[in-house]
């Protein structure tokens, strides 16, 4: 053969494999199911049901293994107390980890605050966690691609491959995300992906006694949490940020962001 | 029984005072370093930009300036990456932001574009001294009795020689071809390298200061005028340093004594360099300032004018809780005051470099104000947190994170200036000028 032919014929066969290749690139079955997958993780957040009672907080410590005593956490409880001039008090104290136990706001380094029963209008608790964002913007700047979304919408973080440098921190308009004080990485609540992926239930929604929390399938019609968004007055937070939260919530109120 | 467990601490709490309402997660997680990281990014391109106003554009009056400007930039070059590694939680693992990077993030990029710069750098450099380097080796060659030091330094050049002995006339038309060439596509790529830097901050959304679309700009133009800067005070110093040593006849003190194979520099001429040089630079960076306080100007005004949501806590922030930090030191005493010492009249060499001590020490408050301030306030726009940097350091956190690790990164680059320089004299003087 000689070597023109020789060049000739290779040209015509790689380009005819890539060609057949791409093809079976294009209707790989797991794609498809990608794009229209039958399960896509939500929550829903009953902010009346509420109490601040944080049971949430430490089932979620506990089953996560972040440690009680750092003051991080991958869940956590707000309070507002709103008062009759329109200002708006809020504080989560540990993250609401032993709950709210006093009727002082906790307002860090300006001391606690004490506001006369008489002067409040209204005060509700709102439960917080990762909103498992369809285009979540921790995904985008992660500049190694260790933390990812999944097929069923869940993102998370591989430990052993993030390099600490806080960007996926600083790019959540939700604030959920911290280094892990033990591995020293990004960490963040997964929805608890290991316990719903073997058809059990978020540590928080299990742990809370007045059922404020639940998790389910936005794609499944008879999935309580989906015919809630679907049927039900739900808000999201912070929309304007375009990451499309997946945390739906009940009773949601102006003052929350 | 959870109460009394001892508290453990986790990133960014030791030196994070939090007020009023802040989620429980939220820290000043992105400290000193990453304060010096654009800085640092910003005096390599700055101080590339200096040399190549005369390779590119012909300015014959900073010959001298920026041959020095171009061999410190390039020492400056590994410092810009050590802030980012120091910062990093797992530093082991960084170079995985070259193994797999996800380009949908604007750090990926960073090692890419910063080796590309860094091989332009370097070719550059090679080019400008390739004469020079045949030249050396010719002469230590010629020399019976080397020290062991020029035997080193002997073969360091035939080394990087590359085998590329041709010295003649054609060949030195063609280096200085490249040297042109590589220092005009050096500008766009040194201007990336930082306005990438200034990307990084600004696409991040969930940061109201930071979220602005001029911020790529602003870096750039503060980067230049840093670059400059940094230039015109370590130029005034190390002429000093050189004028010095040359009067007592002290020459061996300076790096690139053996180098040049000359013990004499001459007092007057050295004199009349930095005086010629550092007036006219001094001329390029009132320009850059003006354009950079133009800039930082209209971000202020733009976001005043159109108060978004956000307006209400960044106003707080600008006018209160960093009040002094952004408009005393920033913009009075790193910005005006300095703009107004270099308009005066009859400007001489010890003002224009105090001036530029000034710009640099008013270009490091905008970094901070930018990456500190960007964290003052929580995500709730109802609470503060207070940065403290750690000066004692106690642990391997609070040194990286803390003042030992600011100053660490502050003096790399002179000592890698000062062993480069003795490879590559940066005060060089082509030898038919040295005769006029």
């Amino acid at each position: 053969m000689k070597r023109r032919d020789f060049l000739k014929s290779t040209a015509v066969f790689v380009s005819g494999a890539v060609v057949s290749m791409s093809a079976l690139e294009l209707l790989d079955p797991g794609e498809v199911l990608a794009q229209n997958p039958e399960l896509r993780w939500g929550f829903l957040v009953d902010t009346l049901k509420c109490v601040g009672c944080g049971m949430c907080v430490k089932a979620c410590k506990i089953e996560n293994d972040i440690p009680l005593d750092a003051n991080v956490t991958r869940t956590w409880v707000e309070r507002y107390v709103i008062t009759k001039d329109g200002k708006v008090n809020a504080d989560t104290p540990k993250g609401a980890l032993n709950g709210f136990t006093s009727k002082l706001i906790d307002q860090n380094a300006s001391g606690m605050k004490k506001i006369p029963d008489e002067d409040i209008t209204q005060a509700f608790f709102v439960p917080k966690l990762c909103n498992q964002c369809s285009t979540p913007a921790c995904v985008q700047v992660c500049p190694v691609g260790a933390t990812y979304q999944t097929a069923d919408g869940v993102v998370l973080v591989d430990r052993t491959w993030c390099i600490g440098c806080g960007y996926c921190i600083m790019g959540c308009p939700y604030g959920v995300r911290f280094f892990h004080p033990v591995a020293k990485v990004a960490d963040k609540c997964t929805f608890c992906y290991h316990r719903i992926s073997n058809g059990g239930n978020s540590a928080c929604a299990q742990a809370c006694p007045f059922g404020a929390r639940q998790i389910g399938n936005l794609r499944d019609p008879n999935d309580p949490v989906a015919k809630a968004v679907l049927n039900q007055r739900v808000g999201v937070l912070r929309a304007e940020y375009g990451t499309k939260p997946n945390v739906y919530y009940i009773g949601l109120s102006k003052e929350v962001h | 029984m959870v109460e009394q467990l001892a508290p453990m601490l986790v990133h960014g709490e030791i030196w994070t005072v939090k007020d009023l309402f802040v989620l429980p997660n939220e820290y000043v997680y992105w400290a000193i370093q990453i304060v010096l990281y654009p800085y640092m990014t910003g005096l390599v391109a700055g101080a590339f930009v200096l040399s190549s106003l005369y390779h590119v554009f012909g300015v014959e009056k900073l010959k001298e300036i920026a041959r020095f400007a171009l061999v410190f930039s390039f020492a400056l070059l590994p410092v810009a990456m050590l802030p980012l590694l120091l910062h990093l939680m797992q530093p082991l693992r960084g170079i995985n932001v070259l193994m797999t990077p996800h380009f949908t993030s604007a750090i990926s990029a960073f090692g890419i574009v910063f080796m590309a710069y860094a091989c332009i750098v370097a070719a550059e450099i090679w080019f400008v001294y390739r004469e020079f380097i045949v030249s050396s080796i010719h002469r230590l060659s010629a020399k019976t009795d080397r020290s062991a030091y020029e035997g080193i330094l002997l073969r360091i050049y035939k080394l990087i020689s590359l085998g590329a002995m041709d010295t003649s006339k054609k060949a030195l038309g063609a280096d200085h071809k490249a040297v042109k060439f590589l220092a005009g596509l050096g500008i766009p790529v040194a201007c990336f390298l930082h306005g990438y830097a200034g990307f990084i901050f600004g696409s991040v959304k969930a940061n109201a200061l930071w979220m602005t679309p001029l911020m790529p700009v602003i870096f750039i133009c503060s980067a230049v005028v840093s670059g400059i800067a940094l230039c015109i005070v370590c130029y005034y110093l190390f002429m000093g340093l050189r004028k010095w040593a040359a009067r007592r006849g002290k020459n061996y003190f300076l790096p690139d004594g053996i180098a040049h194979g000359s013990s004499v520099v001459d007092y007057d001429h050295l004199r009349s360099v930095q005086e010629h040089e550092v007036k006219m630079t001094s001329k390029y960076l009132l320009i850059f300032m003006t354009l950079a306080l133009t800039l930082e100007a209209l971000d202020m005004i733009f976001r005043g004018y159109t108060a978004v949501k956000s307006w209400d806590i960044l106003r707080n922030v600008l006018f209160e809780h960093d009040y002094v930090n952004i408009f005393i030191l920033q913009y009075g005493i790193g910005n005006i005051l300095p703009f107004i010492m270099l308009l005066i009249p009859g400007v001489t060499v010890r003002r224009a470099a105090l001036a530029s001590i000034l710009v640099l020490f008013g270009v490091f408050m905008m970094r901070w104000n930018v990456v500190i301030g960007g964290q003052a306030f929580s995500l709730t726009f109802n609470g503060f947190m207070h940065y403290h940097m750690p000066i004692i350091p106690h642990d391997i956190e609070t040194f990286k994170e803390g003042l030992g690790g600011a100053l660490l990164v502050a003096v790399s680059p002179f000592v890698i200036f000062y062993f480069l320089n003795m490879i590559f004299p940066a005060f060089l003087v082509d030898k038919e000028e040295a005769h006029h």
